[in-house]
């Protein structure tokens, strides 16, 4: 069972939604969460705990220059322009290479190999015996945070219960986080902006073929237009988390809201327990 | 000597496109004969890398001095190793005008 937490707008509480729900599934059974917002991982630090951690690489080219004639197929077939043939040297910029492999195709006389260049880094943790904390941390600058993404959840294949917390937004790296998951939450706020990208998250789950249902975050009570938004799709509205002086002041201090609270405890594992109907709905 | 000028729109009578390698267009200017061709830049609205591309572009129309309003860090560093002289012009104006004030030597050379 695989749960994905995405949002179209970001700081609507994804993380924060993907916590405590982890929490509140971990009590009966052993979850994972898989932190995929590998540009700025932050489940670590709801969950504090002494991390492995190892290097994500990405192939590269290496260019043998005894070989190289400096023909230019190479940066021609390069649609990232991450080589620059000279008249004499071939000029190598790794960051804006995407590991498609193309070159060494493309090079008449075979004079380039591939090397592992690191990206990023894969860290797993046990922050309780029930809990499993899995987090990707791309390198500042790199481009290709779909590597990482998947190194997340390779990591995760075979566990029996993945929460996964995506990127905001629609763009390559959600895709990458919900591709292949069983549900997915989408967090909302009740705000024009957060239908607006609640929207578009809607549209995404869909081309993805995974059954979605809303979490409305920070409600003021008038929700109207996100209910209305949802029903028209079809889409349940499966919690909402009022704009509550309490929980922003545990959440300030890096507590999990639903820590030491039953009833909102419970309320996340009903959430649980919706996501798997709703997965099963699909199958 | 070919002196390649970023441009709006094809000719030296267009504007001036202060993007290199953004520039839709670069105006070719062959110092022997006077005369001025116009080449179409592919990687104008790429998503990434399009500064190198377009040095690549250039070299490979044998370009040897470029004037743009500015330049991005890979495409500066490729245009440093090929050996390409770099002039800047920053304000509104036709091809024609930058290429004759960097004729007169009034464009600073910013690599």
């Amino acid at each position: 069972m695989k749960i994905a937490v995405a949002s179209g707008k970001g700081g609507t509480g994804k993380s924060t939604v993907a916590a405590n729900l982890a929490l509140a599934l971990s009590r009966d059974h052993p979850v994972t969460l898989a932190d995929c917002d590998v540009e700025e991982p932050n489940q670590h630090l709801f969950f504090p705990g002494d991390p492995q951690t190892e290097q994500v690489y990405s192939s590269v080219p290496e260019i043998d220059t005894e070989v190289c004639n400096y023909c230019g197929k190479c940066g021609e077939f390069c649609q990232y322009g991450a080589l620059a043939v000279l008249k004499d040297r071939v000029l190598f910029f790794p960051e804006l290479c995407h590991s498609c492999g193309g070159c060494m195709h493309i090079c008449p006389l075979y004079a380039i190999d591939e090397k592992d260049r690191s990206i990023g880094t894969l860290s797993v943790s046990k922050p309780h015996h029930n809990l499993r904390l899995v987090w990707g941390t791309l390198n500042a600058g790199e481009v290709l945070s779909g590597k990482v993404i998947g190194a997340v959840k390779e990591e995760t294949d075979g566990d029996s219960c993945v929460i996964l917390d995506s990127a905001p937004g629609t763009s390559c790296p959600v895709v990458a986080a919900l591709d292949g998951c069983d549900v997915c939450i989408l967090v909302t706020e009740s705000t024009p902006f957060g239908l607006h990208d609640l929207e578009l998250a809607v549209s995404l789950a869909g081309i993805l073929n995974i059954p979605s249902g809303v979490v409305i975050n920070r409600s003021d009570g008038s929700d109207e237009q996100v209910r209305s938004f949802c029903r028209e799709k079809e889409i349940p509205v499966l919690m909402t988390i009022p704009f509550d002086r309490g929980i922003a002041a545990k959440q300030g201090r890096g507590i999990l809201f639903s820590a030491g609270d039953p009833e909102w405890q419970e309320k996340f594992r009903t959430l649980g327990l919706e996501c798997m109907k709703l997965a099963e709905w699909s199958l | 000597m070919k002196t390649a000028i970023t441009s709006k729109n094809p000719g030296k009578d267009s504007l001036v496109e202060m993007r290199f390698g953004r520039a839709p267009y670069y105006v070719i200017i062959d110092s022997d004969t006077g005369t001025d061709t116009t080449i179409e830049n592919p990687a104008a609205s790429g998503a990434g890398g399009v500064g190198t591309k377009a040095v690549q572009l250039l070299l490979s129309h044998g370009v040897g001095t470029v004037i743009t309003g500015q330049v991005g860090d890979n495409a500066a560093r490729a245009l440093e190793a090929a050996g390409v002289g770099v002039f800047e012009f920053r304000e509104e104006g036709t091809v024609g005008q930058a290429y004759a004030r960097h004729i007169e030597g009034n464009l600073p050379r910013i690599l």
